[in-house]
């Protein structure tokens, strides 16, 4: 039986008088109070959005450039897999930064602020979002004072590198901030966005994960428990699928 | 200003897994029952569903099913002399928030506790002698005996499905299981979970060693269950997504999938969700809780009253809310005066990772469940003679790789670099062929007269109460017992056949950024001289008989195990305590 | 001669105190009300004349929807001035097994007195009884809010004409009992027709379609005879008493307005019923129309298969067989291969929670596929499941499922 325009059927079940709501989007069904069943709406659920391509969320000038530079120095190019920059590390890095984890929301901001050891973890009154600011200026800053007035997104990829090394060391000192606790975290970000869902703008096309051989979002490995030592064979899928799913 | 709630016979605080269970129970015996969560419900199809809850960044880096810092932290340091700072980002461990609280999201590990943790200071003495202790060491017997617990756990197993292979029925030393085990009266309800390439690998490796392997106990099932609820569960499908994350297909063991959905049909029970009960009030005498004053997401504030109370809010938001209801006397350690707040603990965790052939090995480490892995327990707990080691205590150790999520799992052997060409291809390399077990050793953390809770001087929450202060380091006694689990376990790792092996024991000072479990136990001990615990055998509180502390707040010290076995069990034993004791007689159950 | 006076007297005295006793037995006697309590939910009474989430059950006042419009479901608690206190007996009966209203109007046939009809009147009013013990709510409630010109109740008479042949249910003489039982349960009380039969554009039942299934309301309602494909013909007479009873059974789940009969109704049956029901349906002929299986290498399959296995196994397994009493066996599941894929199609862009009973209490939900995937891919799933293992069916077109999208998108289930 079709749903044409032509079949009125008549029909017993009921639209809720006056209830009528648009529930698209939200995570759960807004109970205060749980009796009797199980709540439910349709819809439900809380997806991540898909990515907006296009212009910087974050980073203004010349910062966006100064990311992608970083990107493809701790993760280069080769052959096989692209690097952070094509895979899309400093996107992934740009939106992280201009959302929640940018203004360090859910955590616990009240003063006072205080220092204390490094065991007891981030003190800073200042987020993401306020140190790479500071950082990423403080290097391009400190390269045009040593590297003869050029930023560190125009030096060579060998000088790019052994400033990166100076920062690791110690050498090379950025002002103003802690210049290794800087780069060690753009290097936790920029790998982050490697190996995350590409719905969060890295991993582009899923490069990383076929990289290392991770089959991605999957659920069900029940039948291959048993199947010690022997290579996985399906391609990864993301949260917004695989390419095989439309091909057809 | 306040609004009334009409009385309920019982108001339990937090909807996890003792407030399920002890609400499930109580409601068959016809009271009404009101359970009252801070955070928000949750359920399978509409939270963790097959659609985007594989997502390590969301849900493991950002860990979004859990409590927030802002809505309510802690302060920590590691010694008495120092200022406590706010934990203002989540590290050493994880706050649950919601209905179901960690049971959403843990591992699905299963444990029992031995025997000999129960009565450890009695025992200990007896076989070392009270000088091999440290001085400042403050374990306690528990007042119950595992003996008395068995039933109970053999409850929660056969409430949750769990998957394992027994080691001793009945006193029967049974093969392939755990031959250290605390005798049980029957085995498990479903068969262990089949065992992936890494873990049956360490497996072999430590039986060539002479050791006893036997798979973990598994609250994700090895196959279909029916619980005796009435209520359904599917096998497991190995996605590698577990902890940190809710299950997807009705295959992990969690309030959701064991109690809830058969609970929330009694007419005698309501839940409210995204309520956080602030203070739980007493009458006149202080020996008599009148019910609890919460406050709900638009900031009203109710009272809701009741005659019974129980406190099942999780170890630390147990605490808290004694110190901040002034229920019993906040301890003191430099005057060793009061109890609320002492015997806290945490675990003492530590790992090896194994770099093996690219060429020979392939473990597909994202083929796991939460609770995989191949352990062995000759070193738990008095397993062994501690005599010439010179510590006690002790844990399990295994295999327990549980997926092979990219962004944690993309580990490169010691020495490369951390970034550009070089570690790149490291990672490309080593990804299939690397053994990471996430909790290798899994350490006991005994109690020490200054590792404890108390109310901080500075820092406050959103209510303007003080937040609650840790004080916790790692004494040297675990440090050893560390040290020496973990070469211990170094071994079975290159006996697998590992060429580079990245051995990282727990170091000390006690890290607030690293993560070690969220296994914190203690600060409402339970025990039988007052003066040293908070609760009685029964979980029962010494200072208002009609409130009932469940949880691992309860623990006088924490053994070298998962503790939501343990946690489940003494759950059931309190309710049972309630429905055939304290219901026909309302009052002290033990003399005080 | 003497002696057998007395004893003809007493038989011919026994013969006319049966014939002379009253149909109606004594509305205040237990059997009776029990008797009508039953039927009431064979009838399911409380489903349209009681708000959903209201304990005030039969006081009305659920807007029914119907192609013509809204109609609101009376009050029939025996509240004097908004129920039906007032009633009598005769124009109770009139309404619920002829459509008439008290007042000599037509009753719509959403109201479906045309099965009721097969109730016998001291059934009815065994419903009535047990109506009139029930507390009486004030709740007036409009009942004509249908718009013009289907206000004009005076069609009615023109549609029954058509449509309506009042009459108690007649048994079969060669059937067997519990056969003519559960011929009685589904063509009368139980009213499975009313949503399982195709009906024709002016809204009667197309009886020559009996129980092949009929969309209402952005479900599509399942063939339930006893055809191998589309209906009950692989399922045994237990797992139409287990789904029946619980909700669910080894292949599927009762969800959306199927979880409500469950509920209110079928879960609430004897057994004996649910078995008769059960034979009943099993004897009717389907239409046993074959389908090819679509080729496994069709581009919508080879996309579909690739969502299943990267989606549905999760839970319906890599078999399709998913899990008894927990997921759907799609590779089994008539509602799966329908004819009509409304309700498939719904269930994966929405979600679905299945319906939790006494003897089923996990209730399992599905999640809500519609912002993952497209209108081409979950037609392509669509197609796979329907191809797959045993199954076949036609395709599912992306254009179905985008209507589907679109008629349900402010619906509030």
């Amino acid at each position: 039986m079709s749903n044409d325009k032509g079949d009125l059927a008549i029909c017993r079940r009921q639209l809720l008088a006056g209830a009528a709501f648009l529930a698209l989007g939200m995570s759960r069904s807004g109970a205060t109070v749980i009796f009797d069943h199980l709540p439910w709406t349709p819809n439900a659920g809380n997806p991540p959005p898909r990515p907006v391509p296009g212009p910087w969320h974050f980073f203004r000038g010349d910062e966006g450039r100064t990311a992608e530079a970083l990107a493809d120095r701790i993760i280069p190019p080769d052959p096989q897999t692209p690097g952070g920059t094509d895979a899309g590390c400093a996107d992934f890095i740009d939106r992280q930064l201009a959302g929640p984890y940018g203004r360090q929301e859910g955590l616990y901001t009240r003063p006072p602020f205080q220092n204390g050891a490094k065991n007891q973890g981030h003190q800073s009154e200042q987020g993401p979002a306020q140190q790479y600011r500071k950082g990423l200026a403080a290097l391009n800053a400190a390269c045009k004072v040593k590297l003869g007035g050029r930023a560190f997104y125009e030096l060579s990829d060998a000088d790019k590198d052994n400033v990166l090394h100076g920062i690791d060391t110690g050498d090379f000192k950025l002002d103003g901030i802690d210049g290794k606790a800087f780069f060690e975290q753009v290097v936790k970000d920029v790998q982050m966005g490697f190996f995350a869902d590409p719905i969060y703008g890295g991993n582009r096309d899923m490069v990383a994960w076929k990289m290392i051989g991770f089959p991605g979002a999957r659920y069900n490995y029940l039948d291959w428990v048993s199947r010690h030592n022997e290579r996985y064979p399906l391609p990864p899928v993301s949260m917004t699928g695989r390419i095989e799913w439309t091909r057809g | 200003m306040t609004r009334r709630l009409p009385k309920k016979d019982v108001v339990i605080i937090g909807l996890g897994w003792t407030g399920s269970i002890m609400a499930n129970e109580l409601t068959d015996e016809g009271l009404d029952v009101i359970a009252i969560e801070r955070g928000p419900w949750r359920d399978a199809p509409t939270d963790f569903p097959p659609t985007y809850i594989q997502d390590e960044l969301r849900y493991r880096v950002r860990h979004e099913l859990f409590l927030r810092p802002d809505q309510l932290t802690f302060t920590f340091r590691n010694k008495m002399d120092q200022t406590a700072l706010p934990i203002r980002s989540w590290g050493a461990f994880m706050p649950p928030n919601g209905v179901g609280g960690g049971g959403v999201h843990w591992n699905g590990e299963t444990w029992r506790f031995l025997p000999s943790d129960f009565v450890l200071k009695t025992h200990l003495t007896e076989r070392y002698g009270a000088a091999f202790l440290p001085e400042d060491m403050t374990i306690q017997d528990w007042g119950i005996t595992y003996d008395e617990l068995e039933p109970f756990y053999d409850r929660f197993e056969y409430l949750c499905g769990t998957s394992g292979t027994a080691g001793n029925v009945r006193g029967q030393i049974m093969e392939g299981g755990n031959p250290f085990e605390g005798a049980r009266s029957r085995p498990y309800p479903t068969p262990a979970q089949p065992q992936p390439f890494s873990q049956t690998l360490f497996g072999k490796a430590a039986r060539e060693l002479g050791y006893k392997p036997f798979p973990q106990p598994s609250g994700n099932l090895s196959q279909a269950y029916t619980n005796p609820l009435g209520l359904k569960m599917g096998p497991c499908t190995y996605c590698g997504f577990c902890e940190w994350f809710g299950c997807a297909n009705y295959s992990k063991a969690s309030p959701q999938t064991t109690i809830l959905p058969y609970l929330v049909r009694k007419p005698n029970f309501t839940a409210r969700d995204n309520s956080e009960v602030i203070r739980i009030n007493l009458d006149k005498s202080g020996t008599r809780a009148t019910g609890v004053t919460f406050v709900d997401s638009s900031g009203e504030v109710w009272e809701q009253q009741a005659d019974l109370v129980i406190l099942s809010a999780y170890t630390l938001f147990n605490v808290q809310l004694l110190l901040h209801s002034q229920i019993g006397q906040p301890y003191d350690p430099a005057k060793g005066t009061g109890t609320v707040g002492r015997n806290y603990t945490h675990q003492t965790i530590s790992t090896v990772n194994g770099f093996f052939d690219p060429k020979k090995f392939n473990f597909n480490p994202f083929i796991a469940s939460g609770s995989i892995g191949m352990c062995i327990d000759e070193f738990n707990g008095d397993n062994f003679d501690h005599g010439p080691h010179g510590f006690v205590g002790g844990g399990y150790m295994g295999q327990v790789q549980t997926g092979g999520r990219p962004i944690e799992s993309t580990i490169v052997p010691p020495g490369t670099p951390k970034w550009g060409a070089a570690w790149k291809s490291a990672v490309k390399e080593n990804y299939l062929s690397t053994v990471k077990p996430g909790t290798g050793v899994h350490g006991s953390f005994y109690s020490y007269r200054d590792i404890y809770l108390d109310l901080d001087p500075t820092y406050t929450d959103r209510f303007k109460r003080p937040l609650m202060r840790m004080t916790i380091d790692l004494k040297e006694n675990e440090l050893k017992q560390n040290k020496f689990l973990t070469d211990k376990f170094a071994e079975i790792i290159k006996a697998m056949g590992a060429q580079k092996l990245h051995v990282q024991y727990r170091t000390g000072p006690y890290d607030i950024t690293t993560y070690q479990t969220t296994h914190l136990n203690g600060g409402a001990i339970m025990g039988t001289d007052r003066n040293t615990s908070v609760l009685n055998r029964y979980l029962q509180s010494w200072d208002v008989p009609n409130l009932f502390v469940l949880g691992a707040s309860a623990f006088p010290q924490n053994a070298g195990y998962n503790p939501t076995g343990t946690v489940g069990a003494l759950a059931f034993w309190a309710a049972t305590a309630i429905r055939s004791k304290y219901l026909k007689n309302p009052g002290r159950l033990v003399d005080a | 001669m003497r002696k057998r006076v007395p004893l003809v007297l007493a038989w011919f005295g026994l013969l006319v105190a049966i014939v002379s006793r009253p149909a109606i037995a004594d509305p205040q006697d237990f059997p009776q009300i029990e008797r009508g309590r039953y039927l009431a939910v064979l009838s399911d009474c409380a489903s349209c004349h009681t708000v959903p989430g209201s304990n005030q059950q039969f006081s009305g006042g659920r807007s029914i929807e119907t192609p013509f419009g809204n109609i609101v479901a009376p009050n029939i608690t025996p509240d004097a001035e908004t129920g039906i206190g007032t009633w009598s007996d005769d124009q109770f009966e009139a309404a619920v097994r002829k459509g008439i209203r008290r007042d000599g109007s037509r009753l719509y046939p959403a109201m479906p007195y045309n099965a009721y009809t097969k109730m016998s009147r001291d059934d009815v009013l065994a419903i009535r009884a047990y109506l009139n013990t029930l507390t009486p709510v004030r709740n007036a409630v409009v009942a004509n809010t249908l718009p013009f010109p289907f206000n004009i109740r005076a069609a009615m008479r023109a549609w029954d004409a058509l449509y309506f042949t009042e009459g108690e249910y007649r048994p079969e003489p060669n059937q067997s009992t519990e056969w003519n039982r559960g011929a009685f349960l589904v063509t009368g009380p139980g009213h499975c027709g009313a949503c399982h039969t195709p009906k024709t554009f002016l809204g009667g039942d197309k009886t020559d379609q009996f129980l092949r299934g009929s969309y209402l309301q952005g479900w599509s309602a399942l063939d339930i005879t006893n055809d191998s494909r589309l209906g009950l013909g692989r399922w045994s007479k237990e797992d139409i008493v287990a789904y029946l009873r619980s909700g669910h059974n080894r292949i599927t789940a009762a969800t959306a307005p199927m979880s409500e009969v469950i509920a209110l109704s079928t879960s609430h049956m004897t057994d004996p019923d649910l078995n008769a029901i059960a034979t009943y349906l099993k004897s009717l002929p389907g239409k046993n129309d074959g389908t090819a299986q679509l080729a496994a290498n069709a581009p919508p399959m080879v996309a579909g298969a690739a969502i299943y296995r990267d989606q549905c196994s999760a839970c319906h397994g890599l078999d399709g067989k998913g899990v008894a009493e927990l997921f759907p066996a799609l590779a089994e599941s008539s509602l799966v291969r329908s004819d009509d894929p409304t309700t498939a199609i719904r269930i994966v862009l929405r979600g679905a929670r299945s319906v939790g009973t006494d003897a089923q209490p996990t209730a399992p939900g599905m999640p809500s596929y519609g912002r993952q995937l497209d209108d081409a891919e979950i037609a392509a799933v669509l197609t796979y499941v329907r191809n797959n293992s045993a199954n076949t069916a036609s395709a599912v077109t992306a254009d179905q499922v985008a209507k589907v999208r679109h008629d349900t998108a402010t619906r509030p289930d």
